[in-house]
């Protein structure tokens, strides 16, 4: 007469939690999930294929809406791995802007991410002082490119523009008050009983399987695995800047959480450096007007988005289309771990941890 | 004939003006809430609707009321419409024993006596916490009754959360009851007046009560049932217009219960603000409680105290919830059952100690 039964619920597409448009389907035996399915696609918009057609300096503004928390990140490795494939070398003062931006862009995402992660788990202020820091890099990014959210401010060879009057100033700034600011965050977090109930322990990932599902980024690095592609692999000018690689040692959420908040300070660090060091000369290198590349050239590129490793292959055909444009992105590859993440957690938990893998969906569906 | 509207007509009349009052209070509650938790977050608030903001609530009320009453196909028509009625009809029932302000304020006209409480059972205390216990079924059956799978989650949530905060909820008052020897509300604030806040005796009693309150209140950082970022909005996901208002209504109503219940056992009701050391210079809470006046104006101070009192309490509700990242479901049984119990039982014995070793002193 009596029998239980699994409920099968669908978290999405459409729910505040799953930020945009992932759908889960969870099997729950009471409020304990037993099976996750992620379903995704909701955002796909073939930016692969539509860069069949378009000239390499017409795909920049395509690798905008990829990760649009982080369009600078796309941007940054679209244009390398095309300067890559034409052996182009854009000028040093260039390299140091790219840097620059690149890293306050990831402050930025990092700012976003904390905002949601806290939010998703019910604190809720953190949202609002995150958006405070976030909304001055925004201005910094409107101030360089006239943009805040999709900056398409790369070009193949440089960069558009050279920085405004009173930007280093300005950035400097910011960047003087970010550490009070941090601390503040960590005040409310990391030492809170509560969160530190709802993040340590939960979806713990070892080191092993970590990389078996091709984790990158802050998700491999919080499983104690030192692998970032700008000290492994250094592009632009990141060998000749001192920063640390921080890593977690249990690969759970509050590891993770550790992690980035680490990864701030360092960014902090980085562009600190680089405004000390910025050459003086141009920031745009001669390019032809029509850009072509040698039939069966390839190329593949990597750099370390925020989300994680953010890498591009291209194969040229000899006209002045690539004839395959490939992009490996990292929210795609975290998010397949979400279901071994999740096994024997509660409801409550996946939303820590879609928190903890940082995903968008736009660069997961593309 | 005198005695029969005595005992119906005025308490009948009180009644309708303690629940308008509260709807009133209810509607700026929740201004104050915006207000206070935008503060907190370097924002400014409702500040379109009239004067910086001051008619937000009407508009919402009025919004509210136009909102097309939507009840989902499979749901169950007549549980859903009792749920929120429940709700609300449980926490405003419960402000009946709460005293606004002292005997000496009773105002006699026309003959009549009015007291400045509805009534004052001698188990004034015991009847709030059973009431607020029948509010849970509300929940848990406008989660059952929408027939939906996120609001079915949320009440089942809630009936384990409510049922075991009930628990602590009753256990975390007996030290109190046990040294007032009443479980009247009057009464025992005329203890208090007599000799100190209970506050100072029962420090422990009122942390434990003041916390399982927020948990049976389902406010954060125990506002799981409902826990946006993942049940959508828990039990009343399917609810909208004003059947929604009333669980909302039922919500603050119940904070407001919560936290006059606090002000009444430990933090001396009506009573002015002398921390509770009154005693040493009578003249000091004579003066602040209108002593000089008649009933009118003793009724007036009574009022002022026990609002401003109630306010500082509710604040603390909203401070919480600004600052605090949510429990989850198994955690939160984890601190009703293996914390809140265990330590409200120990201070009991404590009381209970305490009190007979002090008997034996003053032998």
């Amino acid at each position: 007469m009596f029998r239980t039964q699994e409920l099968e619920i669908n978290m999405g597409p459409q729910h505040p939690a799953t930020h945009g448009v992932l759908r889960l389907l969870l099997t729950l035996d009471g409020e304990t999930i037993v099976g996750m399915k992620p379903i995704i696609g909701y955002l796909h918009r073939g930016v692969e294929k539509l860069s069949e057609t378009r000239t390499y300096p017409q795909i920049i503004p395509y690798t905008d809406r990829l990760d649009y928390v982080a369009s600078f990140a796309e941007n940054h490795s679209y244009v390398g791995a095309v300067e890559k494939l034409l052996g182009i070398d854009p000028p040093p003062r260039a390299k140091y802007l790219r840097v620059i931006l690149a890293e306050f862009q990831r402050i930025a995402s990092h700012l976003l991410w904390l905002a949601t992660h806290a939010l998703d788990i019910g604190a809720m202020t953190i949202f609002l002082y995150t958006f405070r820091e976030r909304e001055k890099i925004l201005d910094l990014f409107e101030a360089y490119c006239g943009a805040r959210l999709t900056y398409n401010a790369v070009r193949i060879g440089g960069m558009p523009f050279d920085l405004p009057d009173g930007w280093v100033d300005a950035a400097k700034r910011m960047l003087d008050e970010f550490p009070v600011r941090l601390q503040q965050y960590e005040t409310l977090l990391t030492n809170n009983r509560i969160w530190r109930k709802r993040t340590e322990g939960i979806g713990v990932i070892d080191a092993d399987t970590a990389l078996a599902w091709g984790l990158t980024g802050p998700s491999l690095r919080g499983s104690g695995i030192d692998y970032d592609v700008r000290k492994h692999l250094p592009y632009e000018v990141y060998d000749e800047l001192d920063f640390d690689v921080p890593v977690g040692e249990r690969g759970d959420t509050y590891d993770r959480y550790l992690v980035r908040m680490e990864e701030m300070r360092q960014s902090r660090r980085i562009i600190l450096q680089a405004l000390e060091n910025l050459p003086d000369g141009d920031v745009m290198t001669r390019v032809p007007k029509r850009i072509k590349a040698p039939a069966g050239a390839e190329a593949y590129f990597m750099t370390e988005s925020p989300r994680g490793e953010m890498s591009v292959y291209l194969q040229a055909d000899g006209s002045d289309k690539p004839y395959r444009v490939r992009f490996r992105s990292p929210s795609f590859n975290n998010l397949q771990a979400l279901p071994v993440l999740s096994k024997g957690h509660m409801v409550a938990d996946v939303i820590a941890l879609i928190g903890t893998i940082d995903i968008v969906l736009g660069c997961v569906d593309r | 004939m005198q005695t029969f509207l005595e005992a119906f007509l005025v308490p009948a009349i009180q009644a309708v003006v303690v629940v308008l009052l509260m709807l009133l209070a209810v509607a700026y509650i929740t201004l104050l809430e915006r207000k206070v938790i935008a503060f907190m977050q370097v924002r400014i608030g409702p500040n379109r609707v009239g004067p910086r903001g001051l008619l937000q609530p009407i508009a919402d009320v009025v919004k509210l009321l136009l909102k097309e009453d939507i009840v989902p196909a499979k749901a169950d028509r007549f549980v859903f419409w009792l749920a929120p009625i429940l709700v609300t009809m449980t926490a405003i029932a419960a402000l009946a024993v709460i005293p606004w302000a002292g005997t000496d304020a009773t105002l006699h006209v026309l003959g009549y006596e009015i007291r400045p409480v509805i009534t004052d059972v001698n188990v004034g205390i015991i009847y709030v916490l059973s009431i607020s216990s029948i509010g849970v079924f509300g929940i848990v059956l406008g989660g059952w009754a929408s027939h939906s799978k996120y609001p079915l989650l949320g009440g089942l949530r809630s009936a384990a959360q409510m049922i075991s905060y009930e628990v602590p909820l009753g256990l975390a008052i007996i030290g109190a009851l046990m040294i007032a020897e009443t479980a009247s509300t009057v009464k025992i604030v005329e203890w208090q007046a007599r000799h100190t806040w209970l506050f100072w005796l029962q420090p422990v009693g009122v942390l434990l009560f003041y916390i399982a309150g927020v948990a049976e209140n389902n406010r954060a950082p125990f506002d799981l049932p409902e826990a946006e970022s993942e049940l959508v909005a828990g039990f009343h996901t399917e609810y909208s217009g004003m059947k929604f208002a009333f669980f909302f209504l039922g919500e603050y109503i119940s904070m407001i219960v919560v936290s006059a219940l606090v002000v009444t056992i430990y933090f001396g009701g009506w009573l002015p603000i002398t921390f509770g050391l009154g005693y040493l210079v009578p003249a000091i809470p004579a003066a602040l409680s209108g002593a000089w006046g008649g009933p009118g104006v003793h009724l007036a101070f009574g009022v002022f105290w026990f609002a401003l009192k109630t306010f500082l309490v509710l604040y603390v509700y909203l401070w919480l919830r600004a600052t605090f990242p949510r429990y989850r479901y198994d955690q939160l049984m984890e601190v009703g059952w293996k914390f809140m119990i265990p330590v409200s039982l120990a201070w009991i014995l404590f009381t209970g100690v305490a009190l007979l070793a002090f008997d034996a002193l003053a032998a």
